[in-house]
């Protein structure tokens, strides 16, 4: 069971107060009608399912209720860091930089 | 039985207090602090058991929880029956009924023991190869006779009376294995005031030390200083010390599930007490000091009854009190087995020879060996053993050159054999720690660490009670230190501790043919080091298929004394060092864990929440019948005396459409959508329009998820112009509300809009029938509910029966109809004042199975039943339902996808049998052509079938291929016998115009 830290409660708490909804920083596009089918269909099923750091929303569904976004490795399970939904996807190499 | 092989004074049992127990009916004495392996060795029996695929006659090999062979089924009392229980973990008690497994008729003659003459039928994948042919005997011949054959214990047929509870637990310590480096590691931790916890599998805390009583630390004997070390632990109030607890996983961020086992030990169990508790641990920092499991040796005979590890017979005689045979000789790569030789020899148990594989063991061993009289026989090794049900005798062959010498015989009714030692690390690899081979230790030791763990003593390669102690002290100091604690490093005086070392063997060198040859690898699942070598040349390269193939290591014991083995063999044949082969992973459960510690409280009506309505206890008192709906209970129908279900229904039915009827609606999902976006929100969210819905009006709505398929529907009234009260499906309330929070937080944050599930705090009462209005006008006060005044899909705020209400008009039956919403802790009385209303109208309550009929009759449509995720509005004949006009909704863009807009999608039509007597089966498989060649073309299946009471017929409706193409033609159900004739129709059935609603 993991222990995620949720950004709005400002709170580790344990996995099953939250639920996992997907990829993050997959904004729907403002206008859908103008895009090709080819533009609909990558933005409706194409994900990037890497193999290690992936950035992915959470929703604190048992708690404040809030959607944030979290960056895990899909290898060892372990989240890197939460930050709250509508942040800029943080620059992990920059972040690497300042711990080190 | 009289314990010819119990020592008198040996052993930590209380020889002062017998206790008898039952082995296969016969009466069994042991004493108090025996296993069921050690009683029974106490009285000279080995043969526990019968073996998996080949029914081989099997014993004891172990001591301790890794014991893959003496599998035993355990009863304590009526409906407390265990299959497959360890006899080496099984504690004694007066009345204990044990029962040996996989046999028949008897235990000493066993039919089955034919399979061991059929070895060539099973060998390594047989599965896949023997009984391929001919197919169809699969069925009929082989699985039965392969299930029969092949088995460990059989499962209990009662339901099990115990209860299992659960615990969580934070610390800032966690010590696995109370051996000497799980007492150091506790100590230190323990004196550095940290909250420890230390467990162990066992009944008694000591590990091996229990089983060294002749090593000395710090003055005193080893028992001397455990008891002196387990009184500092117990009185130290940040400890807490647990026996009989097994770590059976580790898991994300130093959470460790502990099994304790409460009552298995006990003749008479505290009256309610638990059977087991599962404890959930958070660590602060977990040390891992489990020790190491001594190997097998691979030879042929090895899984003779009276061949066992050399520690296991250490561990019978020191801490038991029981001799494992007479006359025993010793096979080993190790020093270690040249000390239980010697303690053997000393209790007066007549060691014939000791065996070692090396050409070279200490001068100091083999003195003392001559000293008490061993014959020492180096470079040799053993071929076959010999005796029924007991080893009889050990075939030696000295080893010259790689040449294997011919045999002689040595008489012997115990062969204690050693390999050597693996440090065990399952809850390590649980963690996907990384394991590295390190050639000194002859061993997998830890490497990449992934948690905030330390791994102490043995496990880590340090063989010895005073590594085991320093090692253990330095890991519970490095602990408590990472936990910001002061904590010193003990240091330990210890005299006599028989350290040593020793080689890594595959199989033992033979000069038999080996194809010939049962040297066992996994005594669990009967694989010999034949069948890895076949699995080899067969093809399997990764020892992940060489595993499966061969199932070594796949038994219940998940092949804690045969995977290094498996591994060697099956470098060997690949010719590959064992390192780049590697190991297969390790998974939770350590041990076998009961379904109960894990269910713990939630079985029967704790298993899930039965959701009720507020008036769910009227409906149980009326004799409603009720079904599951998600996870609400629901009335199902209301039966009178007499009644079966289809003559209930089919009068409730009749009661609607002549009169009126009466329906809890209470569970219908309910989301409060307010603030001065709402309107907006809801254009982008449901398909229909809503800016222009005034207040006091409503409209169906409909959900599509963002791909365009039909995800939710219910009807949304507006209440006032900021004020929206949504429904939903029963069972989709809680996933609209989810969605409707992750566009609003994440895609429309400007919106201002607020969202409230009120599904709980409104009680809805529906009523409906040509008469609703009458039996609801005298209820409602502040409202004219005449047609005109308040049409069909209004919507008002009003008193019912006194009680504050929101009315609406509306009609899920095609009756005149009306949805009372009035606060829940009033549903009951609002219900029954109706119900009293409605007497003279002969007003009939009636259920979920009615309200299907009712609205399949009109051709509205149960999201989830005539919809499965992949229906659009226009595949549903809902296209009226979209708003043109609007620029975009949730799922707009998908309707004009190239798949959405082909021909051909399947289409939601009605369907009327040929035979009006005949009700389709939901689900049954529509075909164009019943004379087609099979396998047939499968146009669309039957989405909702009933018998209508209304048109004295049976209804249906179905997804069908192009269906609204197809209005008329004849189509084809297949049943089992017979196939069925349907004519595809339009959805509504009755009353299509909806003249009836205009009342």
């Amino acid at each position: 069971m993991l222990l995620i830290h949720c950004p709005y409660c400002d709170d580790t708490l344990p996995e099953p107060e939250f639920a996992y909804a997907g990829e993050a920083h997959i904004a729907r596009p403002a206008d859908p009608m103008a895009l090709s089918d080819e533009e609909w269909k990558n933005f409706l099923f194409i994900r990037s399912n890497p193999r290690g750091t992936h950035y992915e929303r959470w929703r604190h569904i048992h708690g404040c209720g809030r959607f944030f976004n979290a960056i895990r490795d899909t290898v060892s399970d372990k989240f890197v860091m939460t930050y709250r939904a509508g942040e800029p996807r943080p620059n992990l190499d920059a972040l690497k930089e300042a711990a080190e | 039985m009289t314990q010819a092989f119990r020592i008198p004074g040996a052993g930590r049992v209380n020889h002062a207090k017998a206790v008898r127990f039952t082995f296969d009916g016969k009466i069994i004495e042991g004493r108090e602090g025996d296993t069921v392996a050690s009683a029974l060795l106490a009285n000279g029996v080995h043969l526990l058991g019968r073996s998996f695929k080949y029914h081989r006659p099997r014993g004891i090999v172990s001591a301790g929880s890794e014991e893959p062979n003496a599998l035993v089924g355990t009863s304590r009392g009526p409906g407390r029956f265990e299959p497959n229980t360890r006899a080496t973990m099984q504690e004694v008690w007066d009345g204990l009924t044990v029962e040996s497994q996989n046999k028949w008729p008897s235990l000493a003659f066993d039919v089955g023991a034919i399979n061991d003459r059929l070895y060539m039928l099973f060998s390594a994948g047989f599965y896949y190869k023997t009984f391929m042919w001919p197919r169809s005997f699969w069925d009929k011949v082989y699985e039965p006779f392969i299930r029969r054959a092949a088995g460990l214990g059989k499962s209990p047929t009662e339901p099990d009376p115990d209860h299992y509870t659960s615990r969580n637990l934070h610390c800032d310590v966690l010590v696995v294995g109370g051996g000497p480096a799980g007492l150091a590691a506790a100590l230190a931790a323990g004196r550095s005031g940290a909250q420890t916890v230390l467990v162990d599998e066992h009944a008694e805390l000591g590990g091996t030390l229990l089983s060294e009583p002749g090593v000395r630390i710090d003055g005193q004997g080893a028992w001397g200083w455990l008891e002196t070390t387990l009184a500092e632990l117990r009185a130290l109030p940040n400890v807490r010390l647990m026996s009989r607890t097994t770590a059976i996983g580790y898991y994300h961020q130093n959470m460790v599930g502990l099994c304790q086992k409460l009552t298995d030990h006990l003749a008479t169990p505290p009256e309610g007490a638990p059977r087991e508790r599962l404890w959930r641990v958070r660590a602060g920092q977990v040390v891992l000091a489990q020790g190491a499991i001594e190997k097998p040796l691979v030879f042929d005979g090895n899984d003779r009854p009276g061949v066992m590890l050399a520690g296991a017979a250490q561990t019978f005689f020191q801490r038991f009190g029981v001799k494992v045979g007479t006359r025993a000789v010793v096979v080993t790569s190790h020093d270690s087995a040249w000390h239980t030789a010697f303690d053997l020899a000393q209790a007066g148990v007549k060691v014939a020879a000791i065996v070692d594989i090396r050409p070279q063991v200490s001068a100091e061993l083999t003195a003392r060996a001559k000293a008490l009289g061993i014959e020492v026989l180096a470079s040799h090794t053993v071929t076959s053993t010999t005796g029924r049900l007991r080893v009889a005798s050990v075939h030696v062959n000295r080893v010259r050159n790689g040449h294997v010498d011919p045999w002689r015989s040595i008489d012997c009714d115990a062969l204690l054999m050693c390999g050597g030692w693996t440090p065990s690390l399952h809850l390590f690899s649980h963690t996907k720690g990384s394991l590295a081979w390190d050639a000194q230790a002859g061993a997998f030791l830890p490497d990449r660490k992934t948690e905030e763990c330390h791994i102490a003593g043995a496990g880590r390669g340090l063989w010895g009670i005073a590594a085991a102690l320093e090692d253990g002290a330095r890991a519970g100091a490095a602990a408590a230190k990472a936990l910001g604690r002061a904590a010193g490093v003990g240091s330990f005086a210890v005299e006599g501790d028989r350290t040593g070392d020793g080689v890594v063997v595959k199989e033992l060198p033979t000069d038999r043919d080996p194809g010939k040859a049962k040297a066992f690898i996994d005594f669990q699942n009967d694989v010999t080091a034949k069948d890895i070598r076949l699995a080899v040349r067969e093809g399997m390269r990764s020892i992940e298929h060489v595993k499966r193939y061969t199932t070594n290591g796949m038994a219940t014991d998940q092949g804690k004394l045969s995977n290094i083995n498996g591994l060697m063999v099956a470098a060997d044949a690949l010719g590959k060092p064992a390192p780049e082969v590697g190991l297969t992973t390790f998974r939770p459960p350590y041990t076998p864990t009961t379904f109960g510690a894990l269910a713990g409280l939630r079985r029967g009506r704790h298993f899930e929440v039965t959701r009720k309505t507020p008036i769910d206890a009227w409906a149980e008192a009326q004799g409603a019948v009720f079904e599951p709906v998600s996870l609400w209970r629901r009335a199902w129908y209301f039966p009178k005396a007499g009644e079966d279900m289809h003559a209930a229904v089919a009068r409730e039915c009749r009661a609607v459409r002549t009169s009126v009827g009466l329906f809890d609606a209470s569970t219908l999902g309910k989301i409060e959508v307010m603030g001065p976006d709402a309107a907006t929100f809801l254009e982008r969210m449901y398909t229909n329009p809503w800016a222009k819905l005034q207040p006091g009006r409503c409209r169906y709505g409909l959900l599509l998820g963002e791909d365009g398929f039909i995800r939710d529907d219910g009807v949304i009234g507006r209440l006032a112009v900021d004020k929206f009260h949504v429904t939903t499906t029963t069972g989709g309330a809680a996933r609209v509300l989810n969605m409707m929070e992750d566009y609003l937080q994440t895609e429309w944050p400007d919106l201002n809009v607020w969202l409230t599930s009120t599904t709980e705090q409104w009680a809805v009462v529906a009523v409906q029938g040509p008469n609703a209005r009458k039996v609801l006008e005298p209820l409602v006060e502040g409202l004219d509910l005449s047609d005109a005044a308040f049409p069909h899909m209004a919507v008002a705020e009003c008193t019912v029966a006194g009680f504050p209400a929101r009315l609406f008009r509306v009609s899920f039956t095609g009756e005149l109809g009306f949805e009372v919403n009035v606060p829940a802790r009033h549903g009951r009385a609002l219900w029954e004042a109706i119900w009293a209303a409605g007497q003279a109208h002969g007003i009939t309550p009636y259920g979920t199975e009615t309200m299907h009929v009712l609205r399949a009759e009109k051709g509205f449509i149960l999201v989830g039943q005539d919809t499965d995720g992949t229906v659009t509005p226009g595949d549903a004949g809902l296209d009226w339902a979209i708003g043109k006009q609007k620029p975009d909704f949730v799922g707009k863009r998908s309707l004009q996808r190239p798949d959405i807009v082909a021909k051909g999608r399947k289409q939601l039509v009605g369907l009327l049998t040929e035979d009006p007597s005949v009700v389709l089966e939901e689900g049954a498989q529509i075909v164009a052509d019943p004379n087609q060649p099979l396998p047939m073309t499968m146009i669309g299946h039957v989405t909702s079938s009933y018998w209508s009471e209304a048109l004295g017929r049976s209804i249906a409706m179905a997804l069908i291929e192009g269906g609204r193409d197809r209005q008329g033609e004849t189509l084809h159900i297949p049943m089992p016998g017979r196939t069925l004739r349907a004519k595809v129709t339009g959805t509504a059935f009755v009353d299509p115009e909806g003249q009836r609603l205009k009342v």
